[in-house]
């Protein structure tokens, strides 16, 4: 009764999974994910190492196909969809790698206009500077510009990912694992960017991670994968009040060491 | 014959081989599916032209001069026994033009060009760049595949031509320095001796040549896996590979310009 009243509130859902699976040869990875991400909201998803969870939003941005099950982003069907149609989908869909993934042949300015200029016809240089520069001053790094991506630090990198998935102003985020392998002070800098991001750009998005702090300072709402489903989701304090032993196990791990 | 029996499992590694020429055959498909359509990112292709022409520019210069003056040296003894130094000129043409320019040039680049397009574009692929392209809605295989096979296919027949025009020189010098030929009469013998069709065949064979090894180097690259050990793995394949199949576009391409020639 009461999570279909949220849903109500919250209107239809941005991203809509049902039954999902996923395997590569005899792995299974997937094993019926049903999942709904509702507009506006932030929401940490939670998982081992290996547990899938890289699979899943690469599933949402069609870089990998289901096997079977359902998967609606913004109304469209994104396995279904190709060439233009498909594209057209993707310019709504932000997302930073677990690598950051920048074009380490381009520097910091060619990396933000690439996707621009490729996508949009007629700009001017003006217009492609002004957009460059908003994108680098939502991540805080305006002076970078002429970097390449080899003289950043692992933390500036992810920012500038961030930055270049801005710049396409996006209506859905998904952040691959934001602050693996950062320290906690920049860590924290970026969970409040992922905050300002979400109000800056109005953006719903899915935050992958194992980070608990990342979890519960940016999430609206965590959901835990575990052996290929979703087996809890709620407020971070419901989710972290069960006995359930792995997501204790879970919890303990990041706070106790 | 039922349709259920058609997977004959020879051995996995035979299978596997198969696998591999389907997935070659499908991704050359690809190219020639996807270089008509716009749109043609001539700024890449102009820019990976350059890069081309540039790693392997001074190669091939040295390369291409030491065989035309040690050709020459090696093929003089045996002129000298029947008295014909004087055809020197006419042999060295027909060698370099034929077949040297072109097999040097491409076996240079397979090395040089090949593994680099290889290097970089699995490193694109393990570090997620690919991907990333993609879903910011922008067609990798276009941008990263087609302009640089585009390029090689382009470059490596001028630096074909290049290299035969400095084999040449090279060439000439030590005629020049042991038989005291003229410049003019020595292009004018080495080309006499050269026929519409060899430089045809040769052209077309440097054509050949660009595109295997753009087409290689891009294969290796985009479909490697393994992490940063899939890198090496690439480079290193894309060179062999493409020097092979250079090798064997050799002897198919003589084998049908000689028949031409007869016909
Ligand atoms: N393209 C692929 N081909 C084969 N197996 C894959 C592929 N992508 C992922 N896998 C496998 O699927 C499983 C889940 O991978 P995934 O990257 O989603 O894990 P993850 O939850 O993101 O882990 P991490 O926290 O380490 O990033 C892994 O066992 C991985 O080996
Ligand atoms: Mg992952």
């Amino acid at each position: 009764m009461e999570k279909s009243k949220l849903s109500e509130e919250k209107g239809a859902p941005v991203i809509s999974i049902s039954g999902l699976h996923k395997s590569f040869g005899e792995l299974e990875v997937l094993k019926g994910v049903d999942f709904n991400l509702f507009k506006g909201e932030n929401v940490a998803v939670l998982g081992k190492s290996g547990s899938g969870k890289s699979v899943l939003i690469k599933i949402i941005a069609s870089l990998l196909k289901p096997d079977q099950g359902e998967v609606v982003v913004l109304g469209k069907h994104p396995d279904k969809l190709l060439g233009q149609e498909l594209n057209a989908l993707r310019l709504r869909i932000g997302f930073s790698f677990q690598s950051s993934a920048l074009y380490d042949s381009m520097n910091v300015y060619e990396n933000l206009s690439f996707p621009l200029t490729m996508n949009t016809k007629h700009l001017t240089r003006k217009e492609i500077d002004n957009s460059v520069a908003e994108a680098l001053d939502a991540v805080g790094l305006g002076d970078k510009t002429a970097q390449l991506p080899a003289d950043l630090s692992g933390g500036q990198r992810k920012r500038i990912g961030i930055a270049r998935t801005l710049i396409l102003k996006p209506e859905i985020m998904l952040y691959d694992e934001p602050t693996s392998g950062l320290d906690p002070v920049t860590s924290a800098e970026i969970n409040q960017l992922i905050n300002e991001v979400q109000q800056r750009y109005n953006t719903s998005s899915i935050i992958i991670t194992h980070d608990l702090t990342c979890a519960k300072s940016t999430a609206n709402r965590v959901a835990m994968l575990l052996d290929g489903k979703f087996t809890k989701s709620g407020k971070f304090e419901e989710v972290f009040k069960s006995d359930d032993a792995q997501i204790r196990g879970f919890f303990n791990y990041n706070f106790i060491q | 014959m039922n349709s259920k029996t058609k997977t004959y499992v020879i051995s996995k590694n035979i299978d596997q081989h198969l696998v591999g020429i389907s997935n070659a055959y499908q991704f050359t498909a690809r190219f020639f599916k996807e270089v008509f359509k716009p749109p043609f990112h001539f700024r890449e292709i102009v820019h990976q032209s350059f890069e081309i022409g540039l790693k392997s520019l001074a190669l091939i210069t040295v390369t291409g001069f030491i065989i035309g003056i040690v050709f020459t040296k090696q093929s003089r003894p045996s002129l000298e026994d029947f008295g014909a130094t004087s055809w020197l000129p006419s042999l060295i043409g027909i060698a370099i033009v034929r077949a040297l320019g072109p097999l040097v040039t491409a076996l240079i680049c397979a090395g040089k060009v090949g593994s680099s397009i290889g290097a970089e574009l699995s490193s694109m692929k393990v570090t997620e760049q690919i991907e990333a392209m993609e879903v910011s809605a922008i067609n990798p295989f276009k941008y990263l595949v087609v302009t640089r096979v585009i390029a090689t296919t382009l470059t490596i027949p001028v630096l074909s031509l290049y290299c035969i025009c400095v084999g040449l020189f090279g060439s000439y010098i030590n005629v020049h320095a042991e038989e005291a030929t003229g410049i003019i009469s020595f292009f004018k013998n080495a080309f006499t001796a050269i026929s519409f069709l060899d430089l045809f065949s040769s052209l077309a064979k440097s054509i050949v040549f660009g595109f295997t090894i753009g087409v290689v180097g891009c294969y290796k690259g985009f479909n490697a896996t393994q992490g940063t050990r899939g890198v090496g793995k690439a480079a290193n394949q894309a060179v062999v590979l493409a020097m092979f199949l250079v090798f064997l576009e050799e002897i198919i391409i003589v084998q049908v310009s000689n028949w031409i020639r007869y016909f």
